[in-house]
């Protein structure tokens, strides 16, 4: 296939992905700071949430204070923020529309219909009963989404490099929520949140819609240094780190299988899935947290690299 | 201007056989359920994105082009006609390019002057004496057709460049076939879906000797941004071939190659939208980003082929136009089965005289506008406007043919009020390949929304409908 073509389904996956990430992260924020403070401190959630969202030297660069007005505007319908839910959606959209052959029917209904029902939604949302409508919506637009390519792509690359997409974008968001949040995991003898800091890690798990896994899996209440197990090392989570290696590896295989020939990208993603599989979390809180999320996430974007080089350039 | 002839009811007002069936149908059905089907059809457009861009519109980049439930109907007989003159019209385009860049036999005998091939600026002085693979230059071509009354077909125009349109043809029978089952079922309609598969034939024939068995065929966009750029991803799509932009070629010692995921993949055929300009910026607009640079040395060397052909803007140039008939007899010895509409030459003096003595009965067209754009329509003009088109034609009449008003066939229609006729034109697309020419039956009918208009360009409002052709 063409490279372009590659090119422009790997990122409209990515993009289609991070919107509902951003559609969470907002979700969460706006949970968080309807608690009383009593329950989750003074820290600003708002400009958490631009953290998290991995844009805060452009939002500070366009606004002085993060509050709700502002970060919801920015992060989710802000046209000069290229990584707004909004622009995610066009981008996607104008990368879909360069890619109509690659994509199903379904596929191409889905993001179309995305697009053009995003025009309803204003620029700002008259009530929070609005803007939890417009966040619900995008999660949904997103499912409905994958849900298309999942069912009616033909296995070939045009679906994997699609998956690879999805997986380097999931991956990274996962771990940024890890960055930002980090201090909130470490093991209770290095406690600085103290228990206001329950409501923190349930909002880290609906963040990645993992709370009720949570609980399936470790039959007990949330403990910040599971809730790092679950979302680094589990391999059953599907938005863990290694849950996303596992199949980068596999879709990287199958290409790798198809063509004929392996190469860096394919070398990298199991160097990176292979340190997963053999790190303990107790290790990983004894070299530091903070620096482990802090290599991944500079790994994940080197993997993102080598493919761009190997197959997309 | 007379009365236009109507292909329902003639120009008599006596029901025609054709639409016996639909005339019925019309009568039974009730108008909101017309109009129901008509937003149900718009709706289906819209989700499936089938839109056009207009140049010039800031805001609506992406717009329908309004779609007719009414469908336009041909009788076998009719079509039968038409479809032997296309055939001899378009063995004839071919013919005359081979010639004009070749041997040039038609300039000598005199039939055409020789300024206006090549003081032309769509003459490509780069093709004189190459050859091109099987001698084809026009592959694909979209010929206007107008009618006047029963019997009278005339050609508008010949599109031997890069003419749009046959994806509405398509989609336009699939929401016809969706919302309408009950009225297929009364008739007997020739299918158009088999169109990409004559397509794909065509492009594999053409390819060139030296390519394999089973040449690779690719269609070459100028990119989302193009107004026509749902109809190529539509056919990249049917015909099952890569939809390339220029930045996804490159030439390499003479060959042409795509870049995929699996490294480069050479290139035998090329199906491109886009303009001779904008090519290859080696040879032709050094500005060009959409091209593909050393397209054209691949192209001469014979190692790849383009349809259609460099330089086949010289067949269909509004200024050639006028010499077609004779132009179809020099190369065939045949009279024209489809007859030209009688035009004047401004660049003739006697000619121009008649055409500034009667402006307001004429239609003055640009001999390089398209589109339906820089045309004067006499009778619907008012005073400013003629004596506008007066000094722009004295100032450059080389530049400028004229033609009678025809009064264009009307076909039923739902507007506003109801069902009422409307101007229409019917574009069939024809495919020269090395074997054969391939024609399936119907074309692209648009239809003048607004009453009285004669102007049928999407980009000044124009709709279109579905074409049948009855296969009995």
């Amino acid at each position: 296939m063409l490279s372009r073509t590659a090119d422009n389904l790997y990122w409209l996956s990515r993009y289609v992905e991070r919107a509902e990430y951003l559609a969470r992260i907002l979700e969460t924020t706006q949970r968080l700071t309807a608690l009383p403070l009593a329950y989750v401190g003074e820290s600003n959630e708002w400009s958490t949430a631009v953290s998290t969202a991995g844009c805060s030297a452009a939002f500070f660069a366009a606004h002085e204070e993060a509050n709700e007005d502002t970060v919801c505007d920015f992060l989710a319908f802000s046209t000069e923020n290229p990584s707004s839910i909004r622009s995610c959606f066009e981008v996607a959209r104008h990368n879909a529309r360069a890619v109509r052959t690659a994509l199903t029917m379904e596929m191409w209904d889905a993001i179309n219909s995305t697009w053009l029902e995003l025009k309803r939604f204003g620029n700002k949302p008259s009530s929070r009963e609005e803007l939890a409508r417009f966040l619900q919506w995008v999660q949904g637009s997103s499912l409905r989404f994958d849900g298309s390519a999942y069912r009616t792509m033909l296995r070939n690359d045009a679906y994997w490099f699609s998956r690879l997409g999805v997986f380097i974008e999931r991956a990274d968001n996962t771990a940024r929520i890890l960055d930002v949040k980090y201090h909130l995991l470490l093991p209770e003898h290095e406690q600085v949140g103290g228990p206001l800091d329950y409501f923190q890690w349930s909002s880290i798990l609906r963040s990645v819609s993992a709370l009720t896994a949570y609980h399936w899996v470790y039959r007990e209440s949330v403990k910040p240094w599971l809730v790092a197990d679950l979302l680094i090392l589990n391999d059953q989570m599907p938005r863990s780190l290694a849950a996303c290696y596992t199949n980068l590896v596999e879709h990287l295989d199958n290409i790798g299988r198809v063509y004929g020939r392996q190469g860096p990208a394919q070398r990298q993603a199991r160097a990176i899935k292979t340190r997963l599989q053999n790190s303990r979390m107790e290790e990983i809180f004894h070299t530091g947290l903070h620096e482990f999320i802090g290599s991944f996430i500079t790994d994940n974007n080197q993997l993102g690299a080598a493919i761009n080089q190997q197959y997309l350039a | 201007m007379r009365v236009a002839f109507d292909e329902m009811n003639g120009a008599d007002g006596q029901l025609r056989p054709a639409y016996a069936a639909l005339s019925a149908w019309l009568r039974e059905v009730p108008p909101d359920v017309l109009d129901h089907r008509r937003r149900e059809a718009e709706l289906l457009f819209r989700r499936i994105g089938i839109t056009f861009a207009v140049y010039g519109e800031a805001d609506a980049t992406e717009r329908l082009i309004p779609f007719d439930v009414i469908p336009r109907i041909l009788a076998a007989s009719e079509w039968d006609l038409l479809r032997r003159g296309l055939e001899q019209r378009v063995k004839a385009l071919n013919l005359y390019l081979r010639d004009i860049y070749g041997r040039r036999e038609v300039l000598r005998a005199g039939v055409v002057p020789e300024d206006l091939v090549f003081q032309n600026p769509v003459f490509r002085p780069e093709m004189n004496g190459q050859k091109v693979p099987h001698d084809i230059y026009v592959h694909i071509s979209g010929i206007d057709i107008v009618r006047v009354d029963t019997d009278t077909f005339y050609v508008l125009e010949d599109n031997a460049r890069t003419p749009s349109g046959v994806s509405y043809m398509l989609e336009n029978r699939e929401i016809m076939l969706r919302l309408f089952p009950e009225l297929f079922s009364r008739h007997r309609v020739a299918p158009v879906e088999n169109y990409p598969d004559e397509l794909l034939a065509t492009l594999k024939s053409v390819a060139p000797d030296v390519a394999s068995g089973d040449p690779t065929v690719v269609l070459l966009t100028p990119g989302v941004y193009n107004s026509a750029y749902y109809e190529h991803s539509f056919l990249a799509d049917k015909l099952g071939v890569e939809l390339v932009e220029g930045r996804d070629l490159f030439v390499k010692s003479g060959i042409v190659y795509m870049r995929t995921t699996q490294g480069p993949r050479r290139v035998d055929v090329i199906y491109r939208r886009i303009d001779d300009d904008f090519l290859d910026p080696l040879a032709f607009r050094p500005d060009s980003a959409l091209g593909v640079a050393g397209l054209m040395s691949a192209y001469q060397a014979g190692n790849v082929t383009l349809a259609n052909a460099v330089g086949t803007g010289i067949v269909d140039d509004k200024a050639i136009y006028s010499y077609m008939p004779a132009i179809l007899k020099f190369y065939l010895g045949e009279e024209p089965i489809l007859k030209n509409v009688p035009t004047w030459r401004c660049r003739e003096s006697e000619h121009l005289a008649y055409v500034l003595d009667h402006l307001d009965e004429l239609v003055v067209k640009e001999v390089h506008g398209s589109g339906g754009y820089g045309m004067l329509i006499g009778p619907m003009a008012d005073k400013t406007q003629i004596a506008s088109f007066r000094t722009k034609l004295k100032l450059n009449p080389r530049g400028f043919i004229a033609q009678p008003t025809l009064a264009l066939s009307t076909c039923p229609t739902c507007v506003e009020a109801g069902v009422a006729p409307r101007h229409v034109d019917l574009r069939p697309f024809v495919l020269t390949g090395r074997d054969r020419i391939r024609i399936v039956p119907g074309g692209l009918t648009r239809v003048a929304l607004k009453a009285g208009s004669l102007v049928v360009n999407s980009s000044q409002g124009g709709g279109t409908k579905d074409t049948w052709v009855l296969d009995h």
